[in-house]
């Protein structure tokens, strides 16, 4: 599709005859889609790596009295429009890629948090106990019984802020990145449905396409 | 979740309410860490920022230079109260005590900041703008958290915490009306659009209602369908997922093609207002978005009905129908209610993405100020937006509540 869509002019000319440019030209659809990959993709990397983190933190006997304000925290959190998380981003930081990169991180942080903790929680006593009984310190416990056992869940969660943010980071062109949301927003803007459409069809894809990838994740699992 | 039962003190208002986590005689470590980060922004941060005009970025000054000294002391005095609450080991009083002073200094914070603005506007006269800075943020942001801890400690009775949300949320509307805040730059943007808002507002609520109207019957009937066909379930499920998956922004582009080629074949529709741009794509999007949670959330309700209870009620000669009005739905009432929460928030948050093909809405403010680099205005309408999502989050959460303790009474 990346790759067919710059000869596609012909095509769109013929679906909308009334436009002088039916191909969004002022950025390259790879540039935007790697672009649009990087912000996801980087956020991502933080998301997990904090995420999680916290998520373990709170499940340990050390951060216990934490479980309950993040609990709290991130079910507030995500009763929050991401759009509106994004606009508040940039009173803060000015406009660009930061501000959505900071969103992104925010909001995505909420699901994989609540099900790392959903996860952990939700592990039977027997394995653990197991785990305890042949000798494994609190570390091997945690790393070769409880993360393995709880990883399906944590990896439903991971997918839900990928999804989510592969969704909010579109939205991010009108803070000024540079997404695949950038022809649509463009398009909007300048009555011109054709933008519109390739925009529309390219981070459709895009998205699905990594909800497939998870998919095939969950699968190897 | 902790439950330590060293809190047989108070009398839990609801039987169920097993995850009280007040953990007495124990300090508090996540209130030492909101007043230690409280106290830092504060002394740190600017509280306000005074810029000369609505387009200038402005300059931040510092709490104590930008209130009453009285003011400034009343402040300083409720976070030190804060932290004392946070070292206290009295179990049930302790967090009494912290939710009473964390609404104290979120109301006084907001009045320092509505002060600040006003004197501002003496000193400099009307054009002069003062936002609210990364220190009031913080203070606000910070007071409100230890207010929902401290309650969630408390009690899980729904009605008690909407109470309180109510009594804190009218006091800051009393605050407003009053004028004080007045002078604010959030409040001046607001004064400039009070018609507008109004009507965006409503636009807001008339799209998430739309939707509703169309994903609550079509997703049930789906969601019954999944339930009764399990052949057609996978299939089912794997398209409203997909449809979930794409992009809000995506779907509304992809309408607009076909509704604008429909609309010019049938002018009936164009004069019923149905094209490519407006409410009635966004209306039909958010449908879409709205079915996979209402069919999922109907037919796990449904699928959650014992097999034994199924039994009894075929025993005592009930036919199919019967089972299905006055078994099945009663008992799934509570997942019903939590998945018309769901999509109600999601819906609400989507909506604002609307604003983009010209369908209003409160995203319409926020797109107006990122497009005129206008702070206060993305903030009017960015808060706006979050508090209708709250308010319909706690709603809807308080009718789980009373249908659940209805169920089990």
């Amino acid at each position: 599709m990346l790759a067919l869509l710059p000869y596609s002019a012909p095509i769109f000319g013929w679906l909308f005859p009334e436009l002088p440019r039916p191909l969004y030209t002022r950025a390259s659809f790879l540039d935007l889609a790697v672009s649009h990959a990087a912000l996801v993709g980087m956020a991502s990397l933080v998301v997990i790596t904090l995420g999680i983190g916290i998520g373990i933190f709170v499940t340990r006997p050390i951060g216990r009295d934490f479980a309950g304000p993040v609990d709290t925290l991130a079910a507030i959190g995500q009763t929050f429009p991401p759009t509106a998380v994004l606009a508040l981003a940039v009173p803060a930081v000015g406009y660009g890629s930061a501000p959505t990169i900071i969103a992104l991180i925010a909001y995505g942080l909420l699901p994989v948090i609540g099900a790392t903790i959903a996860g952990l929680t939700a592990i039977p006593r027997a394995p653990i106990e197991a785990a305890d009984g042949i000798g494994l310190s609190p570390q091997g416990r945690l790393l070769k019984v409880e993360l393995p056992l709880a990883a399906p869940i944590i990896l439903a969660g991971v997918r839900t802020s990928v999804i989510l943010n592969i969704g909010t980071a579109t939205i991010g062109s009108t803070v000024g990145a540079l997404t695949l949301g950038s022809p649509i927003i463009e398009g909007l803007s300048g009555s011109n449905p054709a933008y519109v459409i390739q925009g529309a069809l390219l981070v459709g894809l895009f998205a699905v396409a990594t909800d497939l990838w998870f998919d095939e994740l969950e699968q190897v699992l | 979740m902790t439950s330590e039962s060293g809190l047989s003190v108070i009398s839990p208002p609801q039987a169920a309410a097993p995850q009280l986590r007040s953990g007495a005689g124990r300090s508090n470590p996540l209130l030492v860490l909101i007043v230690g980060g409280i106290a830092a922004a504060a002394m740190s941060l600017g509280f306000v920022s005074v810029a000369p005009n609505r387009i200038l970025s402005g300059k931040p000054v510092a709490l104590w230079s930008a209130v009453d000294p009285g003011v400034t002391a009343l402040l300083v005095a409720l976070i030190v109260g804060l932290g004392v609450s946070a070292v206290l080991r009295f179990g049930v009083w302790r967090d009494r005590f912290t939710a009473i002073i964390a609404a104290m200094t979120l109301l006084t914070t907001i009045t320092a900041a509505g002060q600040a603005a006003s004197l501002v506007a003496q000193a400099s006269g009307p054009i002069a703008r003062t936002s609210l800075g990364p220190a009031f943020w913080i203070i606000a942001a910070g007071s409100g958290f230890a207010l929902a801890d401290a309650m969630a400690r408390l009690t899980r009775n729904m009605f008690v915490q909407m109470v309180v949300v109510a009594i804190v949320g009218g006091a800051i509307a009393l605050l407003a009306a009053s004028g004080a805040l007045s002078d604010l730059s959030l409040a001046r943007e607001f004064a400039n659009r009070r018609e507008a808002y109004g009507s965006e507002l409503l636009r807001h609520l008339v799209l998430v209602g739309g939707a509703l109207a169309g994903a609550l019957p079509i997703g049930s009937l789906l969601g019954y369908v999944a339930f009764r066909r399990p052949k057609w379930r996978k299939a089912l499920f794997a398209i409203l997922n997909l449809i979930q998956t794409v992009p809000s922004i995506a779907i509304f582009g992809l309408l607009i093609g076909p509704l604008s080629a429909l609309s010019a074949w049938l002018p009936l529709l164009r004069t019923l207002g149905i094209g490519g741009i407006g409410a009635a794509p966004a209306i039909i999007a958010l449908t879409l978005y709205g079915l996979l949670p209402v069919a999922r959330g109907v037919f796990t309700g449904l699928a959650s009905t014992p097999p034994s209870v199924l039994d009894a009620a075929r025993g005592m000669g009930f036919d199919e129908r019967q089972i299905l009005w006055r078994v099945s739905i009663p008992l799934a009432l509570p997942i019903l209610v939590t998945s018309l929460r769901l999509v109600v928030v999601q819906l609400t948050g989507l909506a604002v993405v609307a604003a983009l093909i010209g369908a209003g809405g409160l995203g319409a403010f926020i797109f107006q100020g990122l497009g005129q680099t206008a702070t206060d205005l993305i903030l009017l309408g960015a808060l706006s937006a979050i508090a209708l999502a709250l308010a319909a989050d706690l709603l809807l959460r308080s009718l789980a509540a009373a249908v659940t303790t209805g169920a089990s009474a």
